[in-house]
């Protein structure tokens, strides 16, 4: 993919697209701390602003994934430039989705706080969860940027220590719901946030899967971790 | 060139025909080079290329079209059905009515629609008229012509559009019941509806014959083919289904063409 194309205006259009998927991912990026952040601080001008903010992550979506048609039906691209077109339509997808979640971790935030008795210092992991959630998204994002697999196949593995984290909150709560059940309301709404988390991690994921996609031509979804680094490491 | 690659990928087809260290020259120019290839027997093969790549060369060696210009010598073997159509005792006739050919441009005969058709399958059997008509009708019908032209089958063949002139020569080519068609850019002068119909045609046709086709249009290729050969300055670079070579080629220089880097 190093080399031109004969028409400038495509690798115009192409690198448009990209710098198109880069800078909705900042944008869910953002929201999704600022969610998190809200969850852990109740501070409601920053939900306020995640749900603001949602619409602007859809319009990305339909922004770019009309781009890709254009392009499809200008260009009708083959090989690399068809595997990235499809990519970034299914990665936009992935990124609506992330933006979703932040949305739904801003509602719940409003509501847990609302309510006002929930102890959320006991609820740490979620923001270790959230952390690791983050960090995948921004690593897929970087190896989108760099057409990087050897970082795509690593943000496949650190989805398996994500599901971990969520069996983890998942037990941690039970108990809690248990020992206290007038912490069942809250409970239940943390464990829509770490679900949400959670999500976000599959979704981080699905974007590796396409980036392997893209420079290998192997669609690696629904396979085994170790099969996947080979065919990316290979 | 390692010729291993270059081998079709499904062992279970049968090879119509089986291309072996074919050399072709203009004169001293060398056209094709060492050229390894299986065409499979009732699939569409496409060879796509940049203009002078060997693309039209290598169609023409299948029946030996180029025998009738002077100093155009090939070299090595193509097996049709086993036997060598290089090799010395080859009947031209015989080979050529077995090898059908279309032209990028129409050519049809200053004659009738329907001596257009006659015109070949006399040279070849005596029929009589009655068989002779159900002959031209059946060609007609192969060639998705037969309903535009029923009623004027005396009418030159000349007076007919260029998409139907040209599935007129299809039909003529497919009137000396053929086994392999060869195609040389069929569509190039067409309209758009008028190369869809070609290459629907194409698409029915390949259930009895064998087809290779020449295209500078590489959508078409991945539209009507099965499998595709990407040609370069008389090398054969890459070989293989065509939805693979159109989605995830093996070589460089095969996505650099098919994705518009070459330059």
């Amino acid at each position: 993919m190093a080399s031109e194309h004969l028409s400038k205006q495509y690798d115009t259009d192409l690198e448009t697209l990209r710098s198109g998927v880069l800078q909705m991912g900042g944008l869910v990026e953002a929201q999704i701390r600022a969610a998190i952040d809200a969850f852990s601080s109740g501070n409601q001008e920053l939900i306020d602003q995640v749900i603001a903010n949602e619409p602007r992550v859809n319009g990305c979506e339909v922004s770019i994934d009309n781009d890709c048609s254009h392009i499809i039906v200008k260009r009708q691209p083959a090989a690399s430039d068809l595997r990235l077109i499809m990519a970034i339509s299914k990665t936009v997808t992935d990124l609506e989705r992330i933006g979703d979640e932040a949305e739904k971790i801003a509602r719940m935030s409003r509501q847990i706080h609302e309510r006002g008795h929930a102890d959320l210092h006991r609820f740490a992991t979620i923001r270790h969860a959230a952390d690791i959630a983050v960090s995948m998204l921004r690593q897929a994002l970087d190896a989108f940027a760099r057409l990087d697999t050897t970082e795509a196949a690593g943000i496949i593995r650190q989805d398996v220590a994500i599901d971990t984290e969520f069996r983890s909150i998942l037990r941690q709560l039970i108990t809690f719901m248990m020992e206290d059940p007038r912490t069942i309301s809250t409970a239940l709404e943390i464990v829509w946030i770490a679900k949400a988390i959670e999500r976000i991690g599959d979704h981080a994921k699905n974007i590796a899967e396409d980036v392997i996609y893209i420079v290998k031509g192997t669609d690696v979804r629904h396979t085994a971790v170790d099969v996947v680094e080979r065919e990316a490491l290979g | 060139m390692n010729a291993a690659v270059l081998q079709p990928v499904e062992q279970a087809l049968i090879q119509k025909i089986r291309v072996k260290d074919l050399n072709f020259y203009y004169g001293k120019f060398q056209a094709l080079k060492s050229i390894n290839l299986d065409i499979p027997e009732r699939k569409v093969t496409a060879f796509i290329g940049p203009s002078g790549c060997g693309k039209s060369t290598l169609l023409r060696t299948f029946n030996r079209m180029y025998a009738l210009y002077p100093n155009q010598e090939a070299q090595g073997e193509i097996l049709l059905d086993g036997e060598n159509i290089l090799g010395p005792g080859q009947d031209l006739n015989r080979l050529r009515a077995k090898v059908g050919m279309v032209f990028q441009k129409p050519t049809p005969f200053p004659m009738s629609i329907h001596d257009n058709i006659a015109f070949g399958v006399r040279l070849y059997e005596s029929l009589p008229p009655r068989e002779m008509e159900e002959r031209v009708e059946w060609a007609l019908r192969k060639a998705a012509l037969w309903d535009e032209v029923k009623g004027k089958l005396r009418q030159s063949g000349t007076s007919l559009s260029g998409g139907q002139q040209q599935r007129l020569c299809i039909a003529r080519a497919i009137a000396v019941r053929p086994e392999v068609l060869l195609l040389d850019e069929p569509a190039s002068a067409l309209d758009p509806i008028s190369t869809g119909r070609i290459e629907e045609l194409v698409h029915e046709l390949k259930a009895d014959y064998t087809i290779v086709i020449v295209t500078h249009n590489m959508q078409q290729a991945a539209r009507v083919s099965d499998y595709t050969a990407y040609m370069y300055l008389g090398d054969l670079v890459e070989f293989g289904v065509t939805d693979e070579l159109f989605i995830k080629p093996k070589k460089k220089e095969t996505e650099d063409y098919i994705t518009g880097r070459f330059g």
